[in-house]
Parts: structure tokens; C-alpha cells; sequence
């Protein structure tokens, strides 16, 4: 006769074995398709590039060292890849910008949507959601559409007489900007909604009945309960930001590359695999330390105010 | 002092508020009107949906009245921001800023007036004190029970040192024991910081022995503003004199009205002195209320007569339900003593004597 405490443990080891189990399919998904491409990136790193693409089987460092530095091709002298911290800062840069912009917009949609009643906010989530049906290709393509030299807003413009050439507005940073907010505002306005839709507007009126102007409220109120959402909001914008790729090939021309489009030439004309793979393992690191930072200062309690 | 007349702290003139458009047009207040006066603890008492808090909520400044004038020492507030407004309110959620501390919530207001730091602190500093929470100013708000939670949202709505305070069912999310407590410190508080207390609640015991002043509110109108004692002895109208406490209505005929005073032929023939409403227009009939505590059941004849129903036994007092010969109940509240106790068997005949001034005729 097994005793209760047995019986209990027993059903406490079926508990986790049975966790493991229905996690499994999760675990293995996780496993094959990301960690393990993952290391192979990794090895290929450190190998040699093969002559065709591809890569030879021989130990290398050239190809962490050409993420920094350049080879002179005819001394062999090594000097900064400036160009590789050109197109950086850009990712980094319109990545940010894309995020902040994303936010602007998406903070008032967030809340105007979360202030209706119950009924017409599914609406309004249906409609935010509809770009999402679209390929992102597409909706590329219509933002081009509409900034390009000849497109609506050009010829808007000069039909209206308030200039005469059309502002060079494609191929430009602002361009991807453009794309990229247009493309990445709905993974803001969601996880803002779903935390503005828990917010107890009781404490709104708490503010302003103890003298908070509208402004104040915002600040010290409403913006340090809706946190989460915002950082949530930041990371799922930030995150396929920086790593764009589609939105700056069409929309920036050859010219205004991002990271995406750095790696992607050092696997297709480049045919340079291993600096394309430490690239790739660079921008990962750098994307994992810059939301340790931001999550660590944006999730610390309330500041001191004085 | 209840009944000196002061100054008038608010004075809300002709309040009307609708929500809704076209004909879902709800009016949660209908033409109120009622002055306040400083210094008092004021109490809008009626069930829920009567409007009370609706005009808490004009008062506050959450909504806008949709006609009238909302006076505060003098000046339209109507049209002002709440923030722009000298009066605090204490929600019946609390409210309390979850992502501050409760000094952090106690000091919100002062920060939002601009006043300096070292103010602030001093001011957070007594509060805390008033409201005998110093040891946990440094909690989380959700990391203190409620009635703490309670204490905390008085004191936040007390710090910035409002006009007027006011309060919207703070109470009814106590237990209560709690809410017993909470009672005599709201009181204490009042009397404390000398500022004039709004305080809505649908608990008729709990507007009966804390106010200075009730007004009585239903559907949206304010049937009668007086002191406990005038709300509970000299109900003005049914709904006054039937929500708050028990009471036995009888149908009477007016002989003759002398100033405030009346005489009336009950149905069973027997004449009665009563008191009579203010605003009252005599055309003959008229409604009598007498609480069950004014009147007196006897073997023998009274001024009415019946049969005993019930008896329900409390310890303190015995309730005698009685029906009477022409039909309707009547309760008797008789306070029970060692010795002389009366005991009535149900199915026997009592009569019952209406004490003098027990009577009163409402204007409805």
C-alpha cells in the first residue's frame, strides 16, 4: 500500500512530466528552428568564405574582423569599416525613430480606442488590424506610391501651386521612416490598447480632481500605469525595425541600406558568408543589449518626483 | 451648530443634468436646487439611481450640469475643469494611484498645486498623522487593507485643504464593524479640520447619525433637506417618511389647521392632534404618518383598535404588528422593561394610543 505521501508525489511527477510533455512540441519547434540555425550562423562565422558563395571548412577570424575593419585590397592595411557604422547608426537610428514615431501615433489611437464603448472598440481593432491582411510587399509598394516624385502627394502639391518640383521624398531616411511607421503602427496601438483597456479611468478622475492639469494626468497617471504596454509596444516595433529589410529595399532605393540589406548583399552579390553570418550575430547582440537598457530603465518603479 | 444659518459653503441652483440624446433622454437630476452651508456635514441620502451621486459628480466637476448654476462660496463653478476646482473627493473605489506609494498618493495634490517641497512634506507629514497611518506611508497602496486604503483616500482629498470635501459612499465597501469605526472618524475628521462634508450614501442609519443636515433624494428630485431629527420625526412626504425608519401610514380627514398644528379624524372615529408638513395645502384628506416607537398598544381602547397579527420579541423592544379593524397593519414598538412587560397573544384584541405629537400629516 503506497501511503498518501507517495501517492502525492507520485501525481506531483506525472504533473511534470506531463507539463513537459504538452511544452514539447514548443521546445522542439524552438530547438530546430531557431537555436539551431542560430549556432550554424554562428560556426559560419568563424569559416572561410568559399569562392562562389558558400563557405570552406577552414577556421577563419576574417570575417568578425571585417565587421569592424576594412582590408585594403592592395596593402593589406586594415582601417575602420566605416561604411558598416554608417548603415548601423541608420538601422539604429530609423529604428528608434520608427519606435518613437510609432508611439506618438499610436498612444492617442490606443487611447481614443480604449475610451469607446465596449461594442464599437472591436470595431475599431478590427480596422486597425486590416493592414495586417495585406503582404507587407504590397503596402510597401503603396507607400511608394504615394511618395514617390509623380505620386499623390507630389502632384497634390503642385497642382495646388505650393511648389513646383516635386520634393525628392522616396529614396530618402524619411522614406523608410515612412514605411516603417506605416507598416509597424498596429504592433504599437495593440499591446498600448490591451493595457490603456485596463486602466481604471477612475483614476483619471482622481487626478483631476486633485489639481493634475490634462497634461499631468498623462505624465503621472495614465503614462506610468500604461508602462507595460508601452515597452511591449517598443520591442515589437524596435525589434523587426532594425531589422528591416523589404521597407528600405523598396522604399530607399540601392542607396540608403539598412543592416538587413548589408547581411543580405554579403550572402548574394558579397558572397561572403562568413561576415554575413557575424554581422547577423552582431546586430542580434547589439538589439539583446539595447532592450536589457531600455527594459531595465523603463520598468524600474515609479521615480522620484521632486 | 446645525441650525444657525451660515454661510452658504455651495449653493446649487436649479441643477438640472439629462444624459442621453432624443428619446433616450434619462434626466438623473431634475431641477435641484439646495444650499449648503460651511462648516457642515452634509448628507445626500436616497436609494441608488436617485441622483445623488450624479450631483456629487457635478459638484466635482466630472460632468456638467446641462442647466443651473453650481455656486461655491459665491462663484460659478459650473463651468470649471475639476482641477480648477478648490473641492476633493474621496471615490467609493478609493481610487488610489497604484504606482505610488501612500505618501507618494497623499502628497499628488499638493505636487499638482505647485506648493514646495518642504510644505508638501509637513502637510504629508500631519495627514499621515490625522489619519494615524504614519508607520505604513512608505506601503504600496495595494499592500494595505481596505479600511487603511480608506484612510489613505481621506487624507489624500483632505491634504491639498479643500473648501469642500467630498465624500461618495466611502463606506459602503467596509465591514461592518469597520464601518462603525469609520463613521466616528469621519465625524472626528470633520470636526478636526472644520470642512464642510459632502457625503452621499443610500444607508439611512448611517446619514441619520452622522450628518448635520440630510437632504432625502428620489429619482432624480431632493424631497425634503432637514436635520436627522426633522427628516425622521417630520417627514414632509410618503417616500421621506417610508425610507427612512419604519412607519405606519394611516388615512385621516382634516378638522381644523391652527399654524403648524392640525386636528384629524382618524377612520375609526377617534381625533387625534397632529403636526403638519411645511408647504402643506389642506382640501380635506390627508395622509398620517406615526412611527411605531410614538404609539402605545393597551388592553382595552385607544384611539384604534385591531387585532394582534404578530409579536416579534428583540430584547431591547418588542414589535407588535396589529391589524386594524378597517384593514390596514399597524406596528407598535414598545420598549421592554423588568416587570411592568406587557405580553399580547396573537388573535388578541389591543387598542392602541397615539401619543401626543406622534402624529404626523405629510403634504403627498
Amino acid at each position: 500500500m503506497a501511503t498518501a505521501a507517495e501517492i502525492e508525489k507520485q501525481a506531483e511527477a506525472r504533473e511534470v512530466r506531463n507539463r513537459w510533455l504538452l511544452s514539447a512540441p514548443a521546445l522542439i519547434i524552438i530547438l530546430l528552428a531557431a537555436s539551431g540555425p542560430l549556432l550554424i550562423v554562428l560556426l559560419y562565422s568563424f569559416l572561410t568564405p568559399g569562392p562562389y558563395g558558400d563557405v570552406e571548412w577552414k577556421f577563419s577570424t576574417e570575417g568578425w574582423v571585417s565587421v569592424f575593419l576594412e582590408r585594403d585590397i592592395f596593402d593589406d592595411t586594415l582601417s575602420f569599416a566605416s561604411a558598416h557604422l554608417t548603415i548601423f547608426w541608420r538601422s539604429l537610428r530609423l529604428a528608434i525613430m520608427a519606435t518613437v514615431a510609432t508611439l506618438i501615433f499610436g498612444f492617442p489611437t490606443a487611447y481614443f480606442i480604449a475610451t469607446r464603448s465596449e461594442r464599437t472598440r472591436d470595431i475599431w481593432l478590427f480596422l486597425i488590424t486590416i493592414p495586417f491582411w495585406t503582404n507587407l510587399l504590397i503596402r510597401t509598394f503603396a507607400v511608394l506610391q504615394v511618395i514617390r516624385n509623380e505620386g499623390i502627394i507630389n502632384t497634390g502639391l503642385i497642382k495646388l501651386g505650393i511648389i513646383d518640383q516635386p520634393i525628392q521624398m522616396l529614396y530618402t531616411d524619411f522614406a523608410i521612416m515612412v514605411g516603417m511607421v506605416y507598416v509597424y503602427l498596429p504592433l504599437m496601438v495593440l499591446p498600448l490598447y490591451a493595457s490603456m483597456e485596463k486602466l481604471d479611468f477612475r483614476l483619471v478622475e482622481a487626478g483631476y480632481d486633485l489639481y493634475a492639469s490634462r497634461w499631468q494626468v498623462l505624465k503621472r497617471i495614465i503614462f506610468p500605469l500604461v508602462r507595460p504596454g508601452v515597452v511591449a509596444g517598443s520591442i515589437l516595433v524596435f525589434i523587426p525595425a532594425i531589422g528591416a529589410y523589404v521597407t528600405p529595399s523598396v522604399l530607399g532605393g540601392g542607396k540608403n541600406m539598412m543592416f538587413a540589406n548589408l547581411i543580405e548583399l554579403q550572402f548574394g552579390q558579397g558572397r561572403n558568408w562568413p561576415l554575413g553570418a557575424a554581422l547577423s550575430i552582431t546586430v542580434m547582440a547589439i538589439v539583446m543589449v539595447a532592450l536589457l537598457v531600455y527594459v531595465r530603465n523603463t520598468s524600474s518603479s515609479e521615480v522620484r518626483h521632486g | 451648530m446645525p441650525d444657525t444659518p451660515g454661510k452658504n459653503a455651495i449653493e446649487v441652483r436649479g441643477v438640472r443634468k439629462v444624459f442621453g440624446t432624443g428619446e433616450a433622454q434619462v434626466a438623473a437630476l431634475d431641477t435641484v436646487s439646495v444650499s449648503i452651508r460651511e462648516n457642515e456635514f452634509f448628507t445626500l441620502l436616497g436609494p441608488s439611481g436617485c441622483g445623488k451621486t450624479t450631483l456629487l459628480r457635478l459638484i466635482a466637476g466630472f460632468d456638467f450640469p446641462s442647466e443651473g448654476e453650481i455656486m461655491l462660496y459665491g462663484q460659478d463653478i459650473a463651468p470649471l475643469p475639476p482641477f480648477k476646482r478648490p473641492v476633493n473627493t474621496v471615490f467609493q473605489s478609493y481610487a488610489l494611484f497604484p504606482h505610488m506609494t501612500v505618501a507618494q498618493n497623499i502628497a499628488f495634490g499638493l505636487e499638482m498645486l505647485g506648493k514646495p517641497r518642504a510644505e508638501i512634506d509637513a502637510r504629508v507629514a500631519e495627514m499621515l498623522k490625522l489619519v494615524r497611518m504614519e508607520k505604513l506611508a512608505k506601503r504600496r497602496t495595494s499592500q494595505i487593507s481596505g479600511g487603511q486604503q480608506q484612510r489613505v483616500a481621506l487624507a489624500r482629498a483632505l491634504a491639498p485643504q479643500p473648501k469642500v470635501l467630498l465624500l461618495d459612499e466611502p463606506l459602503s465597501a467596509l465591514d461592518y464593524k469597520l464601518r462603525k469605526e469609520m463613521q466616528i472618524e469621519l465625524k472626528r475628521l470633520q470636526h478636526e479640520t472644520g470642512i464642510t462634508f459632502i457625503f452621499v450614501t443610500h444607508d439611512q442609519e448611517e446619514a441619520l447619525t452622522m450628518s448635520d443636515r440630510i437632504a432625502v433624494m428620489s429619482s432624480g428630485k431632493i424631497l425634503q433637506v432637514g436635520t436627522a431629527r426633522d427628516i425622521y420625526d417630520r417627514p414632509a412626504v410618503r417616500f421621506v417618511a417610508d425610507f427612512i425608519g419604519e412607519t405606519n401610514f394611516l388615512d385621516a380627514r382634516i378638522d381644523s389647521v391652527d399654524g403648524g398644528k392640525a386636528k384629524v379624524t382618524l377612520k375609526s372615529g377617534a381625533t387625534i392632534a397632529a403636526t403638519v408638513a411645511d408647504g402643506f395645502k389642506p382640501d380635506g384628506e390627508a395622509t398620517v404618518v406615526i412611527r411605531p416607537e410614538h404609539a402605545k398598544a393597551v388592553k382595552g381602547t385607544g384611539d384604534i383598535s385591531g387585532v394582534v397579527e404578530n409579536v416579534v420579541y428583540f430584547g431591547t423592544d418588542t414589535h407588535v404588528h396589529v391589524k386594524l379593524d378597517d384593514g390596514e397593519s399597524f406596528t407598535v414598538r414598545q420598549q421592554n422593561t423588568r416587570g411592568a412587560m406587557m405580553e399580547f397573544e396573537r388573535g388578541e384584541r389591543v387598542g392602541i394610543v397615539i401619543g401626543d405629537d406622534a402624529a404626523q400629516i405629510l403634504k403627498d
